[in-house]
């Protein structure tokens, strides 16, 4: 299973986001970390490619196909998005959200198989003891680790996960991108993972591409990317890299 | 790998869950069991003084014209049979469809618009309503006009042009917000102020119609806006069911996306909700079901704020258990809205839109004091 995209435009209402994005070679169990400046065209790619916004769908394939040919409920299943941190109010328990996730908007019948998968993913991802807590009486590292909760709950081919450690703490950073890589690997996953500390990409993606103003600047694995001179132009920073005795790059910036 | 220092021991979740769903179940049923009683209790309760076996036995097997004849003495069987029948069942069930009408519509309004101030009325659809009603009660205008639909149907507006104004007027008001969602984009935002600005304009336009209104139709008017359930007949009874019977099932085909609609746009979209489509269907349904219910017996708008709160508190927000119960807790509170608007002076009916807000408000306040849990 492997994700090709075919010059990708976009522009809202007639202001462009996104130019000529082209990607392919990006496979299942990888993880791959979008790196770019604020207001670059992350979340727009994004949801494009989740088939949120209005666009030539055929320029995006997941194995081979489109979202024109498997249809919008077939895609949806295939590509799992998770927006940037939700607030949400909702009298809907912990449980509850990730059941929705998990039913996904098909059939009404809620089976032991979903009990049961909810409640590993609850461990797993270590909020068991908020189960019975309301959404809306969450901090927002917690409702943060419930969007995890909900996206890896479900079973698609692709994981495009906005910011997921934006609200975290370091330990709950840590985890969650274990987590994830550890989810893209076991099952086949194609994660996407759009990043603004540039140490949990250079420690967990296998492959890092870099956006600046809508088009992707550079695209090769963490060592490549990170290192080039066009990393700290896109910033507009100085960037220093070191390299750990384990082999873990680590990346400090200043102005 | 997952340790965590400050980790509580791990609950048994699925466990935890079970056992919510069945308390979740039990509550439905508690809550059809108390709406039953209270009908019931509706349809015995009364100035003639008829026993509760009367009543029973009226409801479940009427008085035959043989036995209405070889009666004699105290109340006629006839009079028995037209009291159950004819005047506290129509008053019962339609307490109980309106109240289930605007609670359900007042459910999906709250999600559609993210909002726990909205209600059926928050887009200006009493406002309208009423306007319609006092532009026949004033004018007598008809803005349904008779007509013979090749001598098939013979329609003539007649005696209900107050109750027809008002339905049209209702649906006018929603469609003016529909056509704004679509120049302006179908969000909350603009729908709950765009609403609001109807409010506030057919509330002018009200006022205006009774400034003009003579003694008598400015009291119809406050009459007819105060609410009255003694308006109720078999037919417009038969338009409720057909309404919900429609209109509930398709809410219920949704269940999914409207409780992922709580998790805001985005998050819903990104399960597969058309979020733009998903507001549109709803502000239909919404409608139709507010502008029946306001225009068969006035403008009862508390209840369509308030069941779904309860609702709300009890059971949470998912849908498969939060839109039935908001119809039953809105069904109730009109059921008992109906037995208690007769029973403070015998022999007078007080407007229902009052006693609403006088029981409903009490019983509200208490819930909110009783459940620690935050609902919105």
């Amino acid at each position: 299973m492997t994700l090709q995209i075919n010059n990708l435009n976009f522009a809202y209402s007639k202001k462009p986001v996104l130019h000529d994005i082209s990607v392919e070679g990006f496979k299942a169990g990888q993880l791959t970390a979008l790196i770019g400046p604020n207001a670059t065209g992350k979340s727009t790619f994004f949801k494009c490619v989740a088939g949120l916004l209005k666009f030539d769908e055929t320029a995006i394939t997941v194995g081979g196909q489109n979202a024109v040919d498997v249809g919008r409920a077939a895609w949806n299943r295939k590509v799992c998005y998770m927006p940037q941190a939700f607030s949400s109010s909702a009298a809907l328990t912990v449980f509850d959200v990730i059941l929705l996730a998990r039913k996904n908007l098909s059939g009404w019948k809620v089976n032991d198989n979903d009990i049961t998968e909810i409640a590993k993913v609850l461990e797993k991802v270590n909020i068991s003891h908020l189960s019975e807590t309301y959404v809306g009486d969450l901090s927002g590292g917690q409702q943060q680790m419930v969007s995890i909760a909900q996206t890896i709950v479900r079973d698609p081919a692709l994981f495009l996960l906005d910011e997921p450690t934006s609200a975290l703490d370091l330990r709950h950073q840590l985890q969650i991108m274990n987590i994830i890589r550890q989810e893209s690997r076991e099952r086949g996953i194609l994660s996407i993972v759009a990043l603004h500390d540039l140490n949990l990409a250079a420690r967990f993606a296998d492959h890092v591409v870099l956006m600046r103003q809508g088009r992707i600047v550079l695209s090769g694995s963490p060592h490549e990317v990170l290192s080039s001179p066009e990393l700290a132009e896109t910033y507009g920073v100085n960037i220093d890299i070191h390299e750990t005795k384990d082999g873990v790059l680590t990346v400090a910036a200043s102005l | 790998m997952m340790t965590d220092a400050t980790q509580i021991q791990t609950p048994d979740t699925a466990a935890l869950f079970r056992k919510r769903t069945k308390k979740r179940l039990l509550l439905l049923a508690a809550g059809f069991f108390i709406l039953l009683f209270s009908v019931f209790l509706d349809v015995s309760w009364g100035p003639s003084d008829l026993t509760v076996w009367d009543v029973i036995r009226t409801i479940f097997h009427p008085y035959t014209e043989a036995e209405v004849g070889a009666a004699t003495g105290g109340m006629s069987l006839a009079q028995v049979n037209v009291i159950v029948w004819d005047v506290r069942l129509p008053i019962a069930f339609m307490a109980v469809l309106v109240g289930a009408m605007l609670g359900v519509a007042g459910a999906e309004m709250q999600t559609i618009l993210n909002n726990p101030l909205a209600d059926p009325f928050t887009l200006g659809i009493s406002s309208s309503a009423a306007f319609g009603a006092s532009m026949a009660i004033v004018f007598q205008w008809q803005l349904v006009p008779d007509f013979n639909f090749f001598n098939l149907w013979n329609f003539h507006t007649g005696s209900i042009l107050v109750t027809m104004n008002a339905f049209i007027m209702a649906l006018v008001a929603s469609v003016i917000l529909y056509a704004f969602t679509k120049v302006r984009g179908v969000t909350a935002e603009t729908m709950v102020l765009v609403g609001i600005a109807m409010m506030f304009t057919f509330n002018a336009l009200l006022a205006m119609m009774q400034y003009g209104a003579s003694e008598t139709q400015l009291s119809q008017i406050v009459f007819w806006m105060m609410g009255s359930l003694s308006r109720a007949t078999p037919n417009k009874i038969l338009v409720c069911v057909i309404m919900l019977a429609i209109i509930v099932p398709y809410f219920v085909r949704r269940n999914w996306a409207l409780t992922a609609l709580r998790m805001g746009d985005d998050k819903a979209a990104s399960l597969g909700v058309n979020v733009k489509r998903l507001r549109i269907e709803m502000l239909i349904g919404v409608s139709l079901l507010a502008a029946t219910a306001v225009s068969f017996v006035g403008t009862v708008a508390f209840v369509g704020l308030v069941g779904p709160h309860i609702a709300r508190m009890i059971v949470g927000e998912d849908q498969r258990y939060f839109l039935p119960l908001s119809a039953m807790a809105s069904g109730l509170i009109m059921s008992a809205t109906s037995i208690i608007s007769k029973s403070i002076t015998p022999g007078v009916i007080y407007p229902i839109g009052i006693i609403t807000s006088l029981i409903g408000i009490p019983f509200f306040l208490s819930l909110i004091l009783a459940v620690r849990r935050r609902s919105w």
